[in-house]
């Protein structure tokens, strides 16, 4: 009943909710903060009366929208998030993974398995964005695309050079391996379709997909920028810090990190040759970074064993983890922090406000892990490692419920093709990488500087001579005390202090200019028309 | 220990048949979908070009008339047919819709014909001409032989009335069987008597349009060669309000939806929105014509109208819009004497001197016919995409931009150089006297000389 008073014009008078759906309300304001985006407009200051209820209209078609939202999200999604949750002493870190295979349904504990593959080298994982796809490159050669759902090996080669990094493309119709000399770009059957020689032996590479930019950065330290559309080199920038392969791209706004090898962590844009951002993170050389996918949080790990939670808003750090040198990071989409050492992962999760300890997973002894990433839309990480690849569950680490026209694990070819082309005509250009994504259609803030008029100058100018002209001289003895010696010395002050307060005024140039705006105020109204106008 | 991970089953999420429909899930968090608001501005500039691309606004011209045509009247009953008439007598009933031809034609008037207007059950034409007459037709039951296009069909005039003068314009009351024609003066007449019911006469000047109100069916207003626009009730025996103003107006046309406002067609190019109580000032004035308006007609959606200039285009403005959205235009258009807004509020028909009759679309990248749902929410979401990033410099220079004419482009280039001069003088003649003595005209009041009660 009280949905319909909800629905209805909030002309009615308010009514007393009973308790629990008052908590009803609690929770599904909060939710309704999210679809927001942000504060309202203050449309105290408008003036213009029509623009005024044009936009309080609008402000209130928000809020309506977002009520919707909410409630659409309370009660209409399909799935639930996963959890885990003990009881008593037992500790969520303890929990083992056939512990959990005891627990979960049989299309679960299908996603736990080991895929042993020693004649290949580390393996390193890449999944598509619905998750459905996966490709496992191997660094002695293998290349592999999977589908998960099905468990199907769609195909498989052997390049038979060094492979050192995989990535897919918009889809899993194409994939890119960074090999020993070159990196190429290959179609799903596995046909080589681009030697992409421009780059050189690439170490890292990683796709963007909002604005389909292949980026990748090589041996000598470049940064590459390849828009795969058409094949053009967007950006080839020289960072200038020397030789790296920690890099990875922040899905909220595209930058790209690159962590260097003096504990540096720098954020690129194609269109810059230098970088936005540049924090000090560790003493020492940093191993890994990782970003939560709201683009608030990144994770970096050094090789003096310490983990960091920065605040990218503010470039603060969050939290230290100690105790292990973590190879490998990742982020779940519900914000759990994988870390990968040696044969060892940790999962942390922040469901206390600071990441602490959730799960754990051991390897057999010999598994040097190389890389961990968790599948979209599933409470499953990918741990990719020297004798092949595993899967292991993680309770809660995914996201329930997809979007069908954002990602679609159950796609069929039609919907593929016309996501292809969506996806194509929305592509972004490289200038909208901005570190606030948001900022774009906003309005530019207003270039008035504080600058003190020229009344408060003059003031001041009064104030500092009258205290020169104040200060007692030391009378001198011995004949150096001749009247006019000294009225000159005081002279010589009183223009000191009067020599400090120009510079303010006129800068470097000492030529005559036109009357700024700050003084067009204490002009006659008939010389306004020469105060120069901003 | 309580252990959910998240685990789907197929057949939950895919078809069951290929006749089923696919299943679409939504999910609305903002977190899923990262930089939408650069996603969104690209919409908008893809939206923007489609929308250049798709504009295609004329439909066809109907071509007939043996001379310039002078005036247009829209059948309130029938939507698809339009009767026009020229400057040698000829009255023709077209079909806008299908054929474009001529379904039916009034010969009868020896001279030009000047006014032309429709009962509002549509069953009588009233026109009227420069050869003193007004006669009155019995417009033809549109029939199942309409397609029949060998017989071009004439009537004969159930009534001819003459009177002593000229008359210039005809108009035919909303509710009710009176119509007014202006001439040497203002009468009403009644469909059966052979003299005007009722006159009015001001002054020494001829009265050049009459517009009776939609929604107060005793109210009309008319505009007079001396610079007036008067407004009457014919209930009384003078003029209710009368403003003089600088120029004369051409035409007047009622908003349909706020029936007391009503917008003037002037000869200085610009167009007069009036509130019909408060005559003083002008709600809006709409600038965009670089010559004399000639015709002015209001969209039923109250929303927009039409204008016809002397200036060879046809503009169509907001109704509370100081410049126009859109404007057509054709090398082979000359002076356009007369436009109708179509009753469903899609087409533009302009009549011009070049004789023929033109159809446009009054959205002119709309897609006409049948529009499956799926399309119509992609139109309204790209024009909802578009209007909300449509200030910022990409979208706003795609979205403005119209080929104009060399002899329009030039003239306002040269209206825009003589009025930045002048208000630069009018600037610095102000900053150099004291404060308070030179006094700006607002443009609402510029070309109103007075009001006269």
């Amino acid at each position: 009943m009280t949905m319909e008073v909800a629905l209805e014009d909030n002309n009615l008078m308010e009514k007393v909710l009973p308790p629990d759906e008052q908590e009803i309300d609690v929770e599904l304001e909060a939710k309704e903060k999210k679809y927001l985006r942000g504060e309202g407009a203050n449309l105290e200051t408008l003036k213009d009366k029509k623009l005024k209820t044009q936009l309080a209209s609008r402000e209130k078609l928000y809020g309506k929208s977002a009520k919707a939202a909410a409630k659409i999200e309370k009660w209409l999604l399909p799935a639930s998030a996963g959890y885990l949750e003990t009881d008593g002493l037992e500790k969520t870190w303890r929990v083992k993974q056939t512990d959990i295979a005891k627990e979960v349904d049989i299309l679960s504990s299908r996603n736990q398995y080991d895929i042993v593959l020693p004649d290949f080298g580390p393996y390193k994982l890449d999944f598509t964005a619905s998750g459905r796809h996966m490709l496992a490159g191997g660094r002695k050669g293998h290349l592999a695309l999977v589908d998960m759902m099905s468990m199907n090996l769609i195909k498989e080669i052997q390049v038979r050079e060094t492979v050192r990094d995989v990535a897919f493309l918009h889809n899993d119709q194409f994939f890119a391996a960074a090999q020993k000399k070159y990196s190429y770009i290959y179609a799903r059957d596995g046909t080589e379709l681009h030697c992409l020689k421009e780059r050189g032996p690439v170490a890292r590479l990683r796709f963007l997909k909002n604005h389909f930019l292949l980026a990748s950065v090589n041996k000598i330290g470049q940064l590459h920028y390849q828009d795969v559309t058409y094949g053009d080199m967007v950006a080839s920038i020289r960072t200038g810090k020397g030789r790296t392969d920690v890099m990875e791209v922040n899905p909220y706004n595209g930058v790209v990190a690159l962590g260097h090898s003096g504990g540096t962590v720098t954020m690129w844009k194609p269109t810059s040759q230098a970088p936005l951002v540049q924090m000090q993170c560790h003493p020492g050389p940093v191993s890994s970074v990782a970003f939560h996918p709201n683009g608030h949080l990144m994770a970096t790990s050094g090789k003096e064993r310490k983990l960091k939670i920065w605040d990218l808003r503010k470039f603060e750090e969050v939290q230290t983890i100690h105790g292990f040198h973590a190879k490998t990071l990742s982020f779940s989409q519900k914000g759990l922090l994988a870390a990968g050492t040696g044969s060892f992962v940790q999962v942390l999760g922040d469901s206390s406000g600071d990441y602490s300890r959730y799960m754990s997973h051991s390897m057999v002894k010999g598994y040097q892990i190389e890389k961990v990433m968790f599948r979209p839309y599933e409470d499953v990480l990918g741990i990719g490692h020297s004798m092949g690849w595993s899967s292991v569950l993680i309770p809660g680490s995914g996201e329930p419920n997809f979007d069908s026209w954002v990602a679609n694990p159950f796609e069929t070819t039609k919907q593929r093709r016309e996501k292809e082309v969506h996806l194509l005509l929305d592509k972004l250009p490289p200038e909208t990488i901005m570190l606030d994504p948001s900022k774009i259609g906003a309005m530019r803030p207003s270039r008035r500087k504080e600058r003190p008029t020229r009344g408060e100058i003059e003031a001041e100018k009064e104030v500092a001579v009258e205290a020169a002209k104040g200060v007692e001289l030391k009378k001198k003895t011995k004949g150096r005390n001749k009247p006019s010696k000294r009225t000159k010395k005081k002279k010589e002050l009183v223009e000191n202090v009067k020599k400090t307060f120009p510079e303010q005024e006129q800068g470097a140039a000492g030529k005559k200019r036109r009357i700024g705006e700050d003084a067009a105020a204490d002009l006659p109204s008939s010389l306004k028309r020469f105060a120069r106008k901003n | 220990m309580r252990i959910k991970t998240i685990s789907r089953s197929v057949d939950e999420f895919t078809r069951e048949r290929s006749q089923d429909l696919q299943r679409v899930f939504h999910n609305f968090d903002p977190s899923l979908r990262p930089m939408e608001k650069a996603v969104e501005y690209q919409r908008a500039l893809t939206a923007a070009k489609l929308e250049k691309i798709f504009a295609r606004p004329f439909v066809g011209a109907m071509d007939g008339h043996r001379d310039g045509i002078s005036c247009m009247a829209k059948n309130p009953n029938y939507l698809k047919g339009i009767f026009s008439a020229s400057m040698d007598g000829d009255i023709r009933l077209w079909d806008i819709a299908t054929s474009r031809r001529t379904v039916c034609q009034f010969p009868g008037h020896l001279g030009a014909v000047r006014g032309l207007t429709v009962s509002t059950d549509g069953n009588v034409l009233v026109s009227c001409g420069t050869d003193c007459n007004v006669r009155l037709w019995s417009v033809p039951r549109p029939s199942l032989e309409d397609s029949d296009l060998s017989s071009e069909k004439s009537t004969e005039p159930s009534a001819v009335y003459t009177c002593k003068n000229a008359l210039l314009a005809v108009d035919h009351q909303f509710e009710g069987d009176l119509f007014a024609t202006a001439g040497a003066q203002l009468d009403i007449w009644n469909h059966n008597r052979s003299q005007p019911v009722q006159s009015f006469t001001s002054g020494s000047h001829s009265v050049i349009s009459v517009r009776f109100n939609p929604g107060e069916p005793d109210i009309l207003a008319t505009s007079s060669g001396d610079n007036h626009i008067s407004i009457y009730d014919i209930r009384m025996s003078s003029a209710a309000r009368k403003i003089l103003m600088r120029t004369k107006t051409n035409s007047i046309a009622w908003n349909p939806m706020e029936p007391m406002n009503f917008t003037a067609a002037n000869e200085d190019g610009n167009c007069y929105s009036f509130d019909g109580r408060k005559n003083e000032e002008a709600k809006c004035v709409h600038k965009d014509h670089v010559s004399a308006v000639m015709d002015i007609d209001f969209s039923p959606t109250g929303r927009e109208f039409v204008t016809g200039s002397y200036d060879r285009s046809v503009r169509i403005f907001p109704y509370n819009g100081g410049h126009s959205r859109e404007i057509y235009h054709t090398k082979r258009m000359q002076r356009v004497f007369c436009v109708k807004y179509s009753s469903d509020a899609t087409y533009v028909i302009s009549g011009s001197d070049d004789t023929n009759l033109r159809l446009w679309k009054a959205k002119a990248s709309e897609q006409l016919g049948v529009i499956l749902p799926r399309e119509q929410k992609k139109h309204e979401y790209n024009e909802a995409v578009k209007n909300r990033y449509k200030h910022l410099p990409e979208i706003k220079r795609i979205v403005r931009h119209r080929h104009l004419p060399k002899p329009i482009y030039k003239a306002k280039a040269e209206s825009r150089a003589m009025n930045d001069a002048k208000r630069r003088k009018d600037d610095r003649r102000k900053a150099h006297s004291a404060p308070g003595t030179v006094v700006t005209e607002s443009h609402r009041t510029r070309r109103i000389i007075k009001e006269v009660e």
